[in-house]
């Protein structure tokens, strides 16, 4: 029995409101992420659906460590990297990476892409000098850019390009998990298809392992093998894509599906006479 | 709002103890280490001898340790018995009356400074890129780097001595008559009020640019409100909530002290310039009690100002804020 | 829906001058609005259908602005009106509802103010009757408590409420026509639905006319009566819900349908994708702005095509060259909708 790539436990992270005048007294607290299972097998796709509010994006950055868990576990091929000091945890983050959604705020705007995206490289030192030039221009060739590319600033590129640019850099160090946090949500639609194309060829290419985040049921539907819905901090429902979006056991599985839009003018309209 | 209110209240007192009392240290400690002489050499005259020295250090305490000293001046600041060294007049007593003055500068300049910056500010904005926009940027700055004193000297020079319109320095008591009281400050007013105007006018103006973009500006038109009304009920009120924030924390400072060359320049016998008078004596006790008061007007202030912005700008509330 | 248009656009063409250039932001829209009839006009960043919108309230005025064209309502031009015409025209008789209600409503005055004040700049009603009808309003869309919500800040409510509020605001002096940009995309899903069925019911029930900007076209298919895509500033293809969906001529509406992510149906292998993304409108391609991303581009495309209608179907126009046959040929299955049962 293989050992899941990812193993999250009762993650927990909370988020205390203060009051009092010299004494802060907490007086309420968020609970962002209230009690998180998941796991994730080598090579999967795990998506994680849910609303604004729902803690998706606390999650992920609890996972990686980019927060600290209030409590609970994070088993990354079986090695526990919550607790872990800074030095013990830097190899452990090669190999998980994360792409972010702003393609304009996640990339450095006086920083051009051959920097941004040999960065991790050079912070690991991985590579340098004219090897590291090269291993950059793989991968900008990888993501469907050309090597012109290379000393241009993110401004002078369109938002799917950006993109592209963050998918670069997160696949620099060769990750095995990589957690795509809503990547796709701030492009156009017609762009939207490229991406996830792109993240799909590349774990074929590259054997990687996703946690797709994001609030677009669709979007995740396509994507994902599991899906797990997450809302209000929990997860309420997980399995086999198939399932999950066929045959929803949890009621608010239900309504999220019911509320997507269907683009079928008539299928929509025989949806709302049944509905009256 | 009881609660909060008084919560916010305590918060402040605590801090303002604790400001005060690390000014006053700081400035204690200053002046012993200053190579000014002792003190006690300088009050004994022209030629002093030991035994004047020996006993002028006793009567005052100088031979006692610092701690000490610094113990027995604040009780005295505070039981309002703290004497000069130098003019041997009760320092409470200066203070109190040069407080009118300084408040009447302050105050009657601020805002003069406020009402020129909104107008001049606004035009601008609504002028922005073209030449009377780029004339007030040029005004603006020189405004900015004329030095009080010099802009003082200037006005007091031509406007009161040469031109004879106004009077050439000097104070006189509002209750003595109204009149003279504002014509002697028109000056001062205005000396004092050219940096600030030149300042606040360009964070108006930057500001109003701002927030001129704002969806909700784009939504009150599509309302169909009047462009008064927009400019008034949505830029203007949105833009002043920074602007409000600042002039309050100025204004203390100006009370605090900056009004300090503007005395000095005008001779309004005001709080600032006597502590400019201490200052250039090495005269401690007013140099201490002057920067206590300065310092407790700006916390003062502060206050006051984080009181204001939280009821200007409902998002800011004293204590966390609304749920949903 | 009574047969004659309530708004009639038409050479509506829009240009900002930029620092890198001029920048045509839309470029020969016309279409008509019938009463009661919900237009959608959907497109992508760069589509010009925002500024076709803003353009109808004269939002888009400005020194660095050139407008041309006509947009007649209620016997004025909208795109050549003067400025106090039009002020009393938005708000009154046409208003507009933009996508995010956070940074839409002004966050230092209440909500109920701000309803009031769009009131009392057209009508002459007291400050206590407009406050009434503020609240009136704020329950007619669905807001429970609104007394106590109308004295809300925007801050204070939640996203789903801030855009029922702007929607009572815009409703306040009963309008003809509404001007929905964007209005559920900064929403959840779940208050996407409310939203829509409460524009659904606006225009079901009280004969609204409304405009709906969006780039979402399951929230097209739910709705609509009739659609106009829009690309690169210049319509593409127009016609009713089904036309377009069912029986679409134009290759990007073809690409646009074909890269929906759909979940009544089986999961594709890999989404249908267009190449490339959309133009610069400072330097656009020559003719057909499509044509860089059009995998049925050849000689004539570099000539700008005109919107033509159907045979047959007046009302269903695209701007495309492909004659009627080769566009039967070239567009896949997936390129459209598939129509299921019967009507």
């Amino acid at each position: 029995m293989t050992v899941p790539l990812l193993e999250a436990t009762d993650l927990v992270k909370h988020f205390p409101v203060h009051s009092g005048v010299l004494l802060r007294r907490e007086v309420d607290r968020v609970r962002a992420v209230d009690g998180v299972s998941l796991t994730l097998g080598a090579g999967e796709t795990l998506g994680l659906v849910g609303e604004s509010g729902s803690g998706k994006s606390t999650l992920c950055r609890a996972i990686l460590q980019l927060v600290e868990p209030g409590s609970g576990s994070v088993r990354f091929e079986g090695t526990e990297i919550v607790g872990l000091g800074r030095r013990e945890l830097r190899p452990l983050r090669r190999e998980m990476q994360m792409i972010f959604q702003d393609p304009i705020g996640s990339l450095n705007p006086r920083k051009r892409v051959g920097q941004i995206v040999g960065g991790p490289l050079k912070l690991h030192g991985v590579a340098e000098g004219a090897e590291l030039r090269s291993r950059v221009r793989e991968l900008l060739d990888l993501v469907g850019l050309s090597p012109e590319h290379y000393n241009r600033y993110p401004h002078e590129f369109s938002g799917g390009q950006r993109q592209r640019i963050g998918i670069a850099r997160a696949l620099a160090l060769k990750p095995k998990l990589v957690i795509a946090d809503e990547p796709v949500s701030a492009l156009d639609v017609s762009i939207q298809a490229q991406i996830l194309n792109l993240l799909e060829d590349l774990q074929d290419e590259l054997s990687l392992s996703y946690l797709f985040v994001a609030h677009d049921i669709g979007v995740v539907r396509h994507v994902s093998d599991r899906i797990a819905v997450m809302h209000d901090g929990r997860i309420v429902e997980v399995g086999a894509t198939d399932q999950v979006c066929e045959r929803p056991s949890h009621p608010y599985t239900r309504e999220l599906l019911a509320a997507v839009p269907v683009p079928d003018p008539r299928e929509s309209r025989s949806r709302e006479a049944a509905r009256q | 709002m009881g609660g909060p209110m008084a919560r916010f209240a305590a918060r402040r007192l605590v801090s303002m103890l604790f400001v005060l009392f690390a000014v006053s240290v700081l400035v204690f400690l200053i002046f012993n280490v200053l190579p000014s002489g002792d003190p006690a050499v300088r009050m004994a005259g022209k030629v002093p001898t030991e035994t004047q020295v020996e006993a002028i250090r006793e009567e005052w305490g100088f031979d006692e340790p610092l701690y000490v000293q610094y113990a027995t001046m604040m009780k005295k600041i505070f039981t309002g018995d703290l004497v000069s060294y130098f003019t041997r007049l009760n320092v409470d007593e200066e203070i109190w009356k040069g407080l009118p003055r300084t408040l009447s500068l302050a105050i009657g300049a601020a805002i003069i400074w406020m009402a020129f910056a909104v107008a001049l500010g606004l035009y601008s904005a609504l002028r922005a890129g073209r030449f009377s926009d780029r004339l007030l940027t040029v005004l603006a700055l020189i405004g900015i780097s004329m030095p009080v004193f010099w802009v003082g000297a200037l006005l007091s020079y031509y406007l009161g001595y040469k031109a004879g319109i106004f009077p050439n320095g000097g104070y006189v008591e509002f209750f003595d008559s109204p009149t003279q009281w504002l014509w002697h400050l028109i000056l001062p007013w205005f000396a004092l009020a050219i940096l600030f105007i030149g300042f606040y006018s360009r964070v108006l103006r930057a500001d109003i640019l701002e927030t001129m973009d704002e969806d909700y500006v784009r939504t009150a038109r599509a309302k169909g409100l009047s462009e008064r009304r927009v400019l008034l009920s949505h830029v203007l009120r949105n833009s002043l909530i920074p602007v409000v924030t600042l002039w309050g924390l100025d204004f203390g400072a100006v009370i605090g002290g900056g009004a300090i060359l503007t005395e000095t320049v005008f001779n309004l016998q005001g709080v600032g310039q006597y502590a400019a008078d201490a200052i250039g004596q090495l005269d401690l006790p007013p140099i201490m009690a002057v920067t206590m008061f300065g310092a407790f007007f700006i916390v003062l202030l502060n206050a006051a100002v984080d009181i204001a912005y939280a009821a200007l700008d409902p998002k800011i509330r004293l204590e966390g804020g609304e749920r949903r | 829906m009574s047969a004659a248009p309530i708004l009639e656009v038409s050479d509506l063409a829009v240009a900002f001058r930029t620092e890198e250039g001029v920048l045509q932001a839309v470029d020969d829209v016309g279409f008509d609005l019938r009463a009661g009839e919900f237009l959608a006009i959907v497109g992508e960043s760069g589509s010009g259908k925002s500024v076709t919108a803003l353009t109808l309230l004269g939002l888009t005025r400005g020194p660095n602005a050139t407008i041309s064209g006509t947009a007649r309502f209620v016997g004025i031009d909208l795109a050549s009106a003067g400025d106090d015409e039009l002020r009393r025209l938005r708000g009154d008789r046409i208003a507009m509802v933009f996508q995010d209600p956070m940074s839409s409503l002004n966050p230092v005055h209440r909500v109920g103010d701000q309803i009031a004040e769009q009131i009392r700049a057209h009508t002459d009603a007291s400050k206590e009757a407009a406050h009434e009808r503020a609240v009136e309003l704020l329950g007619s869309v669905g807001i429970l408590n609104p007394a106590g919500r109308s004295r809300a800040f925007p801050h204070e409510l939640s996203g789903g409420m801030r855009q029922r509020a702007m929607i009572a605001m815009a409703l306040s002096l009963e309008p003809e026509i509404l001007i929905a940009d964007e209005p559920t995309t900064a929403l959840d899903v779940t208050i996407q639905a409310q939203i829509l069925d409460l524009l659904q019911e606006l225009n079901e029930r009280r004969g609204l006319s409304v405009v709906l900007i969006t780039h979402d076209l399951g929230v097209v298919a739910e709705i609509a009566d009739r659609v106009l895509v829009m690309y690169g500033g210049r319509v593409v293809e127009q016609g009713t819900l089904d036309e377009i969906f069912y029986d679409p001529q134009h290759p990007y509406t073809w690409g646009l349908l074909g890269s929906l992510t759909r979940l009544d149906r089986p999961r594709p292998k890999r989404l249908a994708q267009i190449p490339g993304s959309p133009p610069s409108l400072v330097a656009p391609p020559a003719g057909c702005h499509f044509r860089p991303r059009c995998p049925h581009a050849f000689g004539r495309c570099g000539e700008v095509p005109g919107l033509e209608p159907r045979a047959g179907a007046a009302g269903h126009l695209d701007r495309c060259w492909l004659t009627p046959e080769e566009k039967a040929d070239k567009r896949q299955a997936g390129d459209r909708i598939a129509p299921t049962g019967s009507s």
